[in-house]
């Protein structure tokens, strides 16, 4: 049993796809016909079946091809990946969390075996079989967030909590929404949101991270971000943006459905036991256009929300380029009626 | 109870008297797994079911986080009180079911820090048992003082001399040995930070003289013992549920309103963090803020109160709960 | 281009003389006003615990006012640069209960502080003051090169050559302002310059 891995590829041909199981199982991120931002937090346990959250830490059909795409962009540029000097022991409260998610989850694929502080990790989609000592970084190949988070889905941020504050000291950013793990490390939770314009005034962030700094262990949260990209390209990183940016250039009426991706970000916290810090997993889903509308709820109801979607928020998630396109070729799908509420699909 | 941490159930696996005010206690998991890991400086909030009274008191953890078998806290009976400790000393024996919270830090070290300078007085020694155990796990720069009234009353200061030897310094107050405050923090290098805990009188002087010597208040940290005094009873109003209870003396705001079936959001039990903050709709008296959360002007302007540690004197007084 | 403030951009105050019995001031340029206006307020004796370390602008001004504070020490120095192994060691050897009074051009403070968090002290205790240029220190997000003297609007990397748009947005740990392709969708469109950061 267990899932099958697909081969694919996040740029140059870019043969990435969804399976039909996939398409349904995707975090469609509206559950109204419109969007603004909210302190849209709720615990993170477990959902329903076939469902994203079927477990806490999600691994999908696109796990190996994700985890080749991250060793290539790693090997371009290794300051995606950092950690600043006291975050080490966060890092083994990291490895030990992702371990033991992902070996409860996917038992076929995983098996993370303990006699102490001597621990044995088999990965089998990627042919590892490492065993090593819990605490002693000599003994892994690489730091211990590195190390496991090569073996992971998503990006992932571990904050230090100081001061009634949340500073971002340690992260692999390689799928991330335009934003440079480089510039940001070591700034607190109000500084990086800095450039997310609207929700400072409404005071979205002191809300936000009164909850963040009061997660317990145990208790892990979560909620959804979206933007768009074109190609499913995963580094869309600010490094990179002169690589990525003239895509956007490039979508015309005929290519929309193809082109043109809806990008979920599943974001959890979960408090760190040992270093008592908090990471915070941002695992993406991406969908085209033509996947998405085989779903007729979904096609009719984005076209809602990025026809009417604020200037503001549409330049910063930088949709202005070909929202006109995209507004016209969702229209056809839209007829009028009435979505049902909630995300799913009909 | 409330929701904001998860529960453990345990059992208790031996009590030991330390000496003639202070007795260790001993947990572990009734399933008999491991217990959560967790972070130097975390409590865990113990509930005392004693007849028809819950108290939940909150107790640091004292044990080192590499060995998560059992947890062990300290507590020092205090007669005063509103009979928590009473309880733990009287009727809490080996073999007892109890339920804990997960463990939760309100006094975490800061990991940046070159060096940790530690000044414990009392059972304050308590958090900084678990912390120098860390940070002795992975080779940390860290140097503790310890006051103490006598040499009887120094809990575990035969343990950490021998743990630590020249990191550890104690100073009895009956031979009249007193820490060099001024000293001391005028000779540590760039990048320590400090830990207080104890009295309050002591963590006030500890702050001062540090801020009067140029500390940033950043790099010192401190943890209060604040644990909620008795008082006369009064009567609450809570509008939201509904319901009218009494506060009686041996009981605090916080418990009352648990008891009558309200769960107000809490972590620290002790007046600091803030969970547990309270409006207050309407009020004809006087409060007795005991919490070191709310600023002066939260305090003279009667909007708020935190109901873990705080009281209040008058003829009526009504909260949004 | 108007430049919007956002919160990761630095925000600089007045100095004032702080608790404690040793400061640190560097400053650069018309930084040293900050200073001498400061001490205007200081507590008597205040300069006997202070040493003072500046860079003084090409026109030379300041020198001798600052002299005039009596401060313990005085150093002048030509650039941050040649100052960096003496105030690396300065720092080195400090105890905590030192005070830090960074005055003068963003890039001085800027620079200044990096090497501050790196031995140790908190940034929020650090007293700052914004006095002359404008100018900016850019690091270019694409090389991650850092352009010095950043006045226009956009700006082009001295290192990789590329066209950036200068962010409000900026990193305490880099001391620079970022720095992002501007055309990078359509390298065609090339913005006006404009002097900006004067």
């Amino acid at each position: 049993m267990g899932i099958t891995f697909r081969k694919e590829t996040f740029r140059d041909d870019f043969t990435f796809r969804n399976s039909p199981e996939h398409i349904r199982r995707f975090p469609f991120p509206f559950h109204e016909d419109a969007y603004m931002y909210a302190v849209n937090i709720e615990p993170h346990v477990v959902g329903p079946k076939g469902s994203v959250l079927e477990n806490l830490i999600d691994v999908d059909e696109h796990y190996v091809a994700e985890m080749q795409d991250r060793a290539l962009v790693l090997a371009e540029d290794p300051l995606r990946c950092q950690s600043l000097p006291h975050m080490t022991l966060a890092g083994w409260d990291l490895l030990e969390l992702l371990m033991e998610q992902q070996a409860l989850g996917y038992p076929e694929h995983f098996t993370l075996t303990r006699d102490g502080d001597r621990w044995r990790w088999i990965n089998r989609p990627l042919g590892i079989d490492d065993t090593f000592t819990f605490g002693d970084t000599s003994t892994l190949p690489c730091g211990p967030m590195e190390y496991i988070t090569r073996q992971s889905q998503g990006d992932f941020c571990i904050l230090d909590q100081r001061d009634g504050n949340l500073w971002m000291d340690a992260g692999m950013v390689t799928t991330q929404a335009d934003w440079s793990l480089d510039f940001d490390i070591g700034m607190n939770f109000f500084e990086w949101h800095a450039p997310v314009p609207l929700a400072h005034e409404k005071g979205i962030f002191t809300r936000a991270l009164k909850f963040l700094t009061n997660i317990q262990q145990g208790k892990p949260a979560r909620r959804l971000n979206w933007t768009m990209t074109i190609n499913p390209r995963l580094d869309t990183s600010p490094e990179n943006y002169h690589k990525w940016g003239p895509d956007r250039t490039t979508v015309t009426p005929e290519n929309v459905g193809d082109k043109v991706h809806l990008r979920v970000e599943l974001q959890s916290f979960w408090r760190l036991p040992r270093s008592n810090g908090i990471v915070f997993p941002i695992r993406c889903y991406l969908i085209k256009m033509d996947e998405l509308v085989t779903q007729p709820k979904w096609a009719r109801r984005l076209h809602r929300v990025i026809r009417d979607l604020p200037e503001e928020l549409a330049t910063y998630k930088g949709l202005t380029r070909y929202r006109p396109t995209l507004v016209e070729w969702l229209s056809k799908l839209d007829d009028g009626s009435p979505t049902s509420p909630g995300f799913g699909p009909d | 109870m409330s929701t904001g941490t998860t529960k453990l159930d345990v059992v208790v696996s031996d009590v030991v008297p330390v000496n003639e005010l202070v007795t260790r206690f001993h947990f572990r998991r009734r399933d008999g797994e491991l217990l959560p890991t967790f972070s130097g400086g975390a409590h865990v909030v113990v509930e005392m079911r004693d007849g028809d009274r819950t108290r939940l008191n909150p107790y640091s953890l004292m044990g080192s986080p590499l060995d998560t078998r059992e947890y062990t806290i300290s507590v020092r009976r205090d007669d005063v009180g509103r009979g928590g400790s009473l309880f733990m000393h009287r009727s809490v024996k080996p073999g007892l079911e109890m339920v804990i919270s997960y463990p939760v830090n309100l006094f975490s070290l800061d990991l940046r820090a070159k060096k940790h300078l530690m000044l414990a007085g009392g059972i304050g020694i308590t958090p900084f048992m678990a912390q120098t155990a860390q940070l002795a796990g992975e080779g940390g720069n860290f140097e503790l003082h310890y006051t103490c009234r006598t040499a009887s009353l120094a809990t575990y200061a035969d343990v950490l001399r021998e743990r630590y030897d020249r990191r550890i310094r104690l100073y009895h107050d009956d031979r009249d040995e007193r820490i060099d405050l001024d000293r001391l923090l005028s000779t540590q290098p760039l990048g320590t930070h400090l830990y207080v805990c104890g009295p309050a009188g002591m963590i006030h002087w500890v702050r001062d003289r540090a801020a009067a010597l140029g500390w940033p208040s950043e790099a010192v940290h401190f943890e209060h013992f604040a644990a909620p005094q008795p008082g006369l009873p009064f009567d609450v109003t809570l509008a939201v549920s509904g319901k009218t209870i009494r506060v009686g003396e041996q009981q605090s705001l916080l418990e009352a309103i648990e008891a009558a079936g309200v769960d107000p959001p809490y972590l620290c039990r002790g007046g600091v963090c803030g969970q547990c903050e309270t409006n207050v709709i309407s009020y004809d008296g006087k409060f007795i803020h005991n919490d070191h959360w709310l600023s002066e002007e939260d305090h003279r302007s009667g909007c708020k109160i935190m109901p873990c540690v705080s009281r209040f004197e008058g003829r009526s007084l009504v909260l949004e709960r | 281009m108007a430049a919007k403030t956002i919160i990761s951009r630095p925000i600089y105050g007045t100095l004032s003389p702080q608790p404690g019995k040793h400061h640190l001031f560097i400053a650069d340029a018309e930084g040293a006003l900050a200073i001498v206006d400061m001490a205007k307020m200081a507590p008597p004796g205040f300069f006997g615990g202070a040493e003072i370390v500046f860079i003084p602008g090409l026109d030379g001004k300041h020198v001798a006012a600052l002299e005039a504070l009596k401060p313990a020490q005085f150093h002048l120095a030509p650039s941050f640069a040649s100052l960096l192994p003496r105030l690396k060691q300065t720092l080195g050897n400090a105890h905590m209960g030192l005070r830090l009074y960074l005055a003068g051009t963003e890039g001085l403070i800027g620079q200044a502080m990096q090497v501050a968090l790196e031995a140790g002290i908190d940034h929020t205790s650090m007293q700052t003051e914004h006095r002359g240029s404008l100018a900016r220190r850019m690091q270019c997000v694409h090389c991650k090169g850092i352009t010095e003297n950043v006045t226009t609007q956009p700006a082009t990397c001295s290192h990789c050559g590329l066209l950036l748009l200068v962010r409000d947005h900026y990193s305490r740990r880099l001391a620079a302002f970022q720095g992002v392709c501007i055309n990078a969708e359509d390298r065609s469109e090339i913005p006006p310059t404009e002097e900006a950061f004067p």
